[in-house]
């Protein structure tokens, strides 16, 4: 089995994102980029798949600026086999939309029996593109995946849901989705990231795919979100109870 | 505007999540409800006394029962041809769903919206809470998901919409439910109560936790909340996680202990009402935001305080 791994190059998960004084977006110039964290969580686990003898080929997919190479490169490193940057220009934000579309196009070449990727990109939390995907490839999908195996045909995927877990049977080919305890994403080790140099990388744009990554949103404006400011500190617990007591709720 | 809101349930009763979407979809246009699932009529029933409700759809089949997307999804988009927007709570199930019936249409759904401030423009958040966008979409139909906390929850009765069979193509075939482990809580649901205690990696370990937390919610009939640090830690389970990966709460009042308040943590509990904090390091960012803020240590004031309230 093959497994496709599209992954999204974002603003590294440590680094607080400042807002641009003409409310035009959030500023990237000079700020670390990293993967996506829960796509390298998709990357971790089609690795780990590979190693339990579940799949034989991992492809990884990433649709971004030239720079989306150094993010293909660091799963290539994981253990990936061979990669496909999908290049749009830097200022060019694609949509989930168009990016299941893209990645649609890609698995019809492809034929993966599983497509992992992170539940959401931590840049824009939309939590879209995995069940785009497989609306369009009319296969079923198990998103916020706490545990997959692979069985035969199907892929047995427990699911985060907000009243606790939930399993499902999926007929492959089928889409899964990470949640953040899947697994824990491996350091790639400096022989790895030197071979990673080598293995093939190959460049196509959106149009060799036929889709149209004209968006369909606009984002007029983009401002901080409205400031707490801090309150009071108290002295004791005596002190907090009162203000407990005011509150109405001691 | 014709608006299909998606009711969230466990086939039993209406979830809370679907009230703050009856909200949001009111302020856009004219409200009908979609319950599927099986043997659901008495849901429907509920969903029907929902306030701003017109009509209520409901989809009564086997194959509804466990909200598969696959089959759920053929089902909205043959309904949507009478909706111009389909308004869906951004809860689990509704965000696993709301996407593929997006695709489906053909349209670029916009996410946990948090304000509805025209005909298909829309705020939302970004970069876990640390932007707000304003949105407009130009597509024809808009599918949206609406996160709970940022809008009123529509009253649950005093409507009297009538109720509609409809069905749908039915089981795909693709996928099958085969259990859920729901954590059974005597406690108000974390998205719905009105006071949160929450406990971060200062607790130490899942006992503690358990000893320290737990008499201070019981006592104030709270609910139960965790920072990432102490779910990965092992303290507490998954579902117990307020953050941005985790729950985004908003109670009247929120206590957060022992927790140093990571941007991650704040963006799920920072539109909570007051909020509390209880951390013994003075510097801790927690205190930022905090409206009371005690600096102490957790294990000694945390017990005092259960004693004296």
């Amino acid at each position: 089995m093959k497994i496709l791994v599209p992954v999204k190059r974002v603003i590294d998960y440590n680094v607080k994102p400042r807002v641009k004084a003409d409310g035009s977006g959030v500023d990237l110039s000079n700020v670390k980029m990293s993967m996506n964290p829960f796509d390298e969580i998709a990357v971790e686990e089609a690795v780990r798949l590979k190693e339990k003898g579940r799949a034989q080929e991992i492809v990884v997919v990433s649709i971004g600026p030239v720079k989306a190479q150094d993010t293909l490169r660091t799963a290539l490193a994981m253990g990936a086999d061979r990669a496909i940057l999908v290049q749009v220009d830097d200022a060019v934000d694609v949509e989930p939309l168009a990016v299941a579309k893209i990645l649609k196009a890609i698995a019809d070449v492809e034929s993966p029996g599983l497509v992992l990727l992170g539940k959401q990109s931590i840049s824009d939390d939309s939590n879209q593109t995995g069940q785009m995907l497989a609306a369009l490839m009319d296969r079923p999908q198990g998103t916020f995946a706490n545990s997959v195996d692979i069985e035969g045909g199907t892929a047995i995927v427990k699911r985060e849901v907000d009243g606790g877990l939930e399993t499902v049977e999926l007929t492959l080919p089928a889409i899964v989705t990470t949640d953040l305890r899947l697994n824990e994403p491996r350091y790639a080790s400096l022989p790895n990231i030197m071979k990673a140099k080598s293995k093939p990388l190959e460049t196509r744009s959106p149009a060799d795919y036929g889709v149209d990554i004209s968006p369909r949103i606009t984002t007029l404006k983009v401002t901080e979100p409205p400031m707490r400011s801090a309150g009071v500190k108290v002295a004791d617990v005596e002190e907090l109870v009162t203000r407990l007591v005011a509150l109405g709720i001691a | 505007m014709n608006t299909l809101v998606w009711v969230e349930h466990d086939n039993a009763s209406v979830k809370d999540a679907t009230l703050s979407a009856v909200t949001a979809a009111a302020s856009m246009g004219d409200v009908d409800l979609l319950v599927a699932g099986k043997g659901v009529r008495a849901v429907a029933e509920q969903a029907a006394s929902v306030q701003h409700v017109g009509k209520v759809l409901l989809a009564d089949d086997v194959a509804y029962e466990n909200a598969l997307p696959e089959n759920i999804a053929p089902l909205v988009v043959g309904l949507m041809q009478d909706y111009d927007a389909f308004v869906v709570p951004a809860t689990t199930t509704g965000k696993n769903l709301a996407p593929r019936v997006a695709a489906l249409l053909d349209v670029m759904q916009l996410s946990e919206i948090i304000s509805v401030e025209g005909p298909k423009t829309f705020t939302r958040t970004i970069y876990a809470g640390n932007a707000i966008a304003t949105v407009e979409s130009h597509d024809a139909k808009l599918v949206v998901t609406v996160r709970g906390t940022a809008f009123e929850k529509a009253a649950a009765d005093g409507g009297s919409a009538a109720i509609q069979e409809v069905s749908g193509p039915g089981d795909a075939g693709s996928s099958r439910f085969v259990s859920a482990e729901i954590a059974q809580s005597e406690r108000p649901e974390l998205t719905s109560a009105k006071i949160i205690v929450s406990g971060g990696r200062a607790l130490k370990d899942a006992r503690t936790f358990d000893e320290v937390i737990t008499p201070l919610a019981d006592k104030l009939g709270a609910g139960v909340g965790a920072s990432r640090a102490a779910v990965d830690a092992g303290y507490v389970p998954n579902d117990f996680q307020v953050g941005q990966t985790g729950k985004i709460v908003a109670p009247e009042v929120y206590f957060a202990i022992g927790i140093s308040g990571a941007i991650q943590h704040l963006a799920g509990m920072k539109d909570s009402k007051t909020i509390i904090a209880i951390n013994k390091d003075e510097d801790a960012p927690i205190f930022q935001i905090a409206d009371i803020g005690l600096v102490a240590d957790l294990f000694k004031a945390v017990p005092e305080l259960t004693g004296k309230i």
